[in-house]
């Protein structure tokens, strides 16, 4: 055993052991997050059972099940439950009943023992709705204008033609809502700020002001005329609804202005839940969230976060890298600069909310603040860079990886051969020739290293942005097709804090969390990418270089 | 490499070098006292921090010949050699005391900027450095710095250059290949390439070929006699043998002091200084 202890085997196995618990947390967490995240989309099942109530009575219960696990018997019979039998454990299922307009809820938990046998009737319809989350039933009739115009099997066919007429109009009054009155509402707040700006500047005279009534004029004529449009399209879209019987055996009308798809889970072969499936993660990618954000696509948060890294690496690269240039060749290297070198480093671990806490004292208040008074003094009192936004965040996280990309150019610089340099100088280059021309290009893998450990900092910092520029959901994305195209004063959507809203302050936390799953994992697959991106580079720049390890 | 020449290096530098000797021996007598002076240094003292290097060294290097410097390891050669395009201005720690002269010109001067001094006087180091550039690149360097950026210039004078140091005809095919991707003796000759595309006045050379094997340092030492009818030469070597094939003069260095200067032939042959005859014979050092 001594020997053994003595021969290094244990370190190896301890080491060893090490990486292996690391591998395993690290697929561990991925497998969880994808596992509860990717299944979310797959089209579920829909069970028709029946429930043995309190009082005997029977009723139909429809939905899907969406978790199960294993209870005591005596805890369900604490809480009121008559299960027959004696057994110790049972096991009781969590169904998504959706409906949440006509029941009020849509998540319930009930015991097996009470269930009937589950089945699957091919006739039962999902209708994905825009407000209300899922609605589960047996489709009735299709009606136009309260008329009834299919019933029966050729409901079905109809109502596809229906929805997807519906759907049509749908996108036209989103466009119309959202790009053409959106333009003219930006037009006409334009507009205002002109008119407020030429008042504080005294010099708004008659033809000025003129000039402006003429503009809005014709503004809120553009805006009359689009109204009405949109009154007509308001009007047709509202012409079909279907309806369905539900599980109590009512019979409910749903207007197909408020339906985004209609699908039949348990019709669907292989190839189509397949199909559904990626339309579905697609449109999670791709699209606006819905439904506070319980529903709908996240696409404003990858946005945000990708275009708020990108803004933060150009901010902090050249910042990082002139404080090292600076500390490593030109100082001298003395006490001061030892201190300097202990409180850069110390400036990495300070808690990132204190960097919130500053970014919002400094950048928001009093250089956003001072901003406004200077060049936005017409938006006042309504604050345009003092306010949080996404260039404040950018800013607050480029001090916050600073420090990574300052240590990470120093020693990228002490690594260029001294030799190199004084052949450079040889050569007639002057210091700052040297620096530019063969120093800095030679330490741009170190800085790429540098770059690299502070995106994967920035990226899924949540706690200072919460201060400084995200917010739960945002009007507008932060490039747009307004001049100057970057809108660095709004707020923006972030999928850190995307994760913590929809987890933590969602009204329906049973529907919002596979979608937090789903969230999580697409946050890391974006620091993967964005990693993956500066490591490329990184090897590129690297290729250079080989051969020059013993100089 | 091209093999076709290589069979033929080995002896050459032999036979140039006898003939050389030859042409020295005449050279001399016709007078070396009145040769025109290139570099001067009058009465230098070079101190590290405390510790003083050089001592009163007072040396002329004629132009147009190759100077060596010869003598044990950490006796100011290399120090002496790095004070010519003031190398030593690198060192935080280092002062200079006594006048350096490049054509009768002080290049401690006020007026006199480092850069273009080290333009006229250019440096090729012990280990060979090259940049991890393109062959090309390395050469044109210098040129681009000077604010050469005209594509036919620079393609002419990286050609001469690399002709110049022997190297166009193993390069020729592969200008835009990393120079880190070349030999150790191809990397030298690159180097020395890299400093006479400048067409310096001086070329300074450190241990050109300690790190390098006997065919490549045959290779150096052929270039270096080809290329002293146009540069003036000073090579810094711990080969006696090295000194005594390349050099017109040599300088033999002691514990920081200028012991003995001579033309080659007689220094080795009748040195006068006992030190130097010590050294010479292998008795130190």
């Amino acid at each position: 055993m001594r020997a053994w202890i003595k021969s290094g085997e244990p370190w190896i196995w301890a080491t060893a052991g090490g990486i292996a618990i690391a591998l395993v947390a690290v697929l561990g967490v991925l497998w969880l997050t994808a596992a509860r995240g990717l299944l979310h989309f797959w089209p579920a099942a829909v069970v028709e059972t029946t429930f043995v109530e309190k009082d005997g009575s029977k009723i139909r219960l429809i939905g899907e099940i969406r978790e199960q696990e294993e209870v005591a018997v005596r805890r369900l019979v604490e809480s009121g439950f008559v299960i027959p039998g004696n057994e110790k454990f049972t096991t009781r299922y969590l169904l998504k009943l959706g409906n949440r307009d006509v029941y009020g809820f849509d998540f319930k938990w009930y015991p097996a023992p009470l269930l009937s046998e589950f089945t699957y009737p091919q006739d039962l319809i999902v209708v994905e709705r825009r407000e209300w989350g899922n609605f589960y039933g047996h489709l009735k009739a299709v009606k136009e204008n309260g008329t009834v115009v299919a019933e029966g099997p050729a409901a079905l066919p109809e109502l596809e033609r229906r929805v997807a007429r519906a759907d049509e109009l749908f996108q036209k009054i989103l466009r119309i809502e959202k790009d053409d009155i959106g333009n003219l509402n930006y037009a006409l707040e334009q507009l205002r700020l002109k008119e407020r700006k030429l008042q504080l500047q005294g010099k708004f005279d008659d033809a000025a002001k003129s000039g402006i009534e003429k503009e809005r004029e014709s503004i809120n004529g553009k805006f009359a005329e689009l109204q009405v449009h949109l009154e007509k399209l308001r009007g047709e879209i509202t012409r079909d609804s279907l309806s369905a019987e539900v599980m109590d055996g009512k019979v409910v009308d749903v207007p197909l202005e408020k339906v985004a798809e209609i699908y039949r889970p348990n019709a669907m072969g292989l190839g189509d839940k397949v199909g559904y499936y990626f339309r579905k993660l697609y449109a999670f990618v791709t699209e606006n969230p819905r439904e506070a954000n319980t529903e709908g696509g996240i696409f404003p948060a990858i946005f945000g976060t990708i275009m708020m890294v990108v803004l933060m690496s150009i901010l902090v690269m050249p910042l990082g890298v002139m404080a090292a240039v600076y500390m490593r060749e030109y100082a001298k290297q003395g006490l001061l600069i030892r201190v300097i070198r202990i409180a850069v480093n110390n400036l990495a671990g300070v808690p990132s909310i204190v960097y919130g806490v500053f970014g919002l004292g400094f950048f928001v208040y009093f250089l956003g603040g001072n901003i406004d008074q200077l060049f936005f003094a017409e938006a006042l009192p309504a604050p345009t860079f003092g306010s949080p936004g996404i260039l404040w965040a950018s800013l607050t996280l480029a001090l916050l990886t600073l420090p990574v990309v300052i240590v990470a150019t120093e020693e990228g610089l002490a690594r260029v051969p001294r030799s190199l340099r004084e052949g450079s100088l040889a050569l007639g280059a002057t210091k700052a020739e040297t620096l530019w021309k063969t120093v800095l290009p030679m330490a741009s893998p170190a800085i790429m290293t540098g770059l690299i450990l502070a995106v994967a900092r920035a990226a899924g910092e949540t706690a200072p942005l919460m201060l400084v520029g995200v917010v739960k959901l945002a009007p507008s994305l932060p490039l747009d097709g307004h001049f100057p195209y970057f809108h660095l004063e709004r707020q923006f959507m972030h999928l850190g804090f995307h994760i913590y809203d929809v987890g933590f302050q969602s009204p329906n936390v049973e529907a919002a969390r596979p979608l937090v799953y789903a969230t999580a994992l697409l946050l890391v697959l974006v620091i993967v990418g964005l990693n993956m991106a500066a490591i490329s580079m990184r090897n590129r720049l690297r290729e250079n270089y080989r051969g020059l390890e013993g100089m | 490499m091209n093999t076709p020449n290589m069979n033929a290096t080995l002896p050459k530098p032999h036979a140039i070098n006898m003939s050389a000797a030859l042409g020295r021996v005449q050279g001399r007598e016709s007078g070396s006292a009145d040769m025109p002076v290139c570099l001067e240094t009058k009465n230098l003292n070079l101190y590290y921090g405390a510790a003083q290097a050089l001592f009163n060294v007072s040396v002329k290097i004629p132009k147009s010949r190759v100077t060596a410097f010869i003598g044990p390891s950490g006796c100011g050669k290399s120090t002496l050699l790095r004070c010519f395009n003031r190398m030593n201005d690198l060192v935080d720690i280092c002062r200079i005391e006594g006048q350096i002269l490049l054509d009768n010109a002080d290049i401690h001067d006020r007026a006199v900027k480092v850069a273009l001094l080290r333009r006229r006087v250019g440096m090729v180091f012990q280990k060979p450095n090259p940049f991890p550039k393109s062959i090309f690149e390395n050469v044109a360097y210098g040129l681009r710095i000077m604010g050469i950026n005209d594509k036919r210039v620079l393609a002419e004078t990286v050609e001469k250059s690399l002709r110049g140091a022997a190297l166009w005809d193993e390069v020729k095919d592969r200008l835009h290949a990393n120079g880190l991707g070349l030999s150790g003796g191809q990397q030298q000759r690159l180097v020395i390439a890299r400093a006479i595309a400048l067409e310096p006045e001086v070329l300074l050379l450190d241990e050109p070929c300690s790190a390098l094997d006997p065919i490549a340092t045959a290779k150096i030492e052929e270039l270096l006699l080809e290329l002293k009818s146009r540069f003036t030469i000073v090579i810094v070597t711990h080969n006696m043998q090295q000194a005594a094939r390349v050099s017109d003069y040599t300088l033999f260095m002691h514990m920081g002091e200028a012991v003995e200067f001579n033309d080659t032939e007689t220094l080795f042959t009748t040195p006068k200084m006992d030190r130097t005859s010590d050294y010479i014979t292998g008795r130190f050092g």
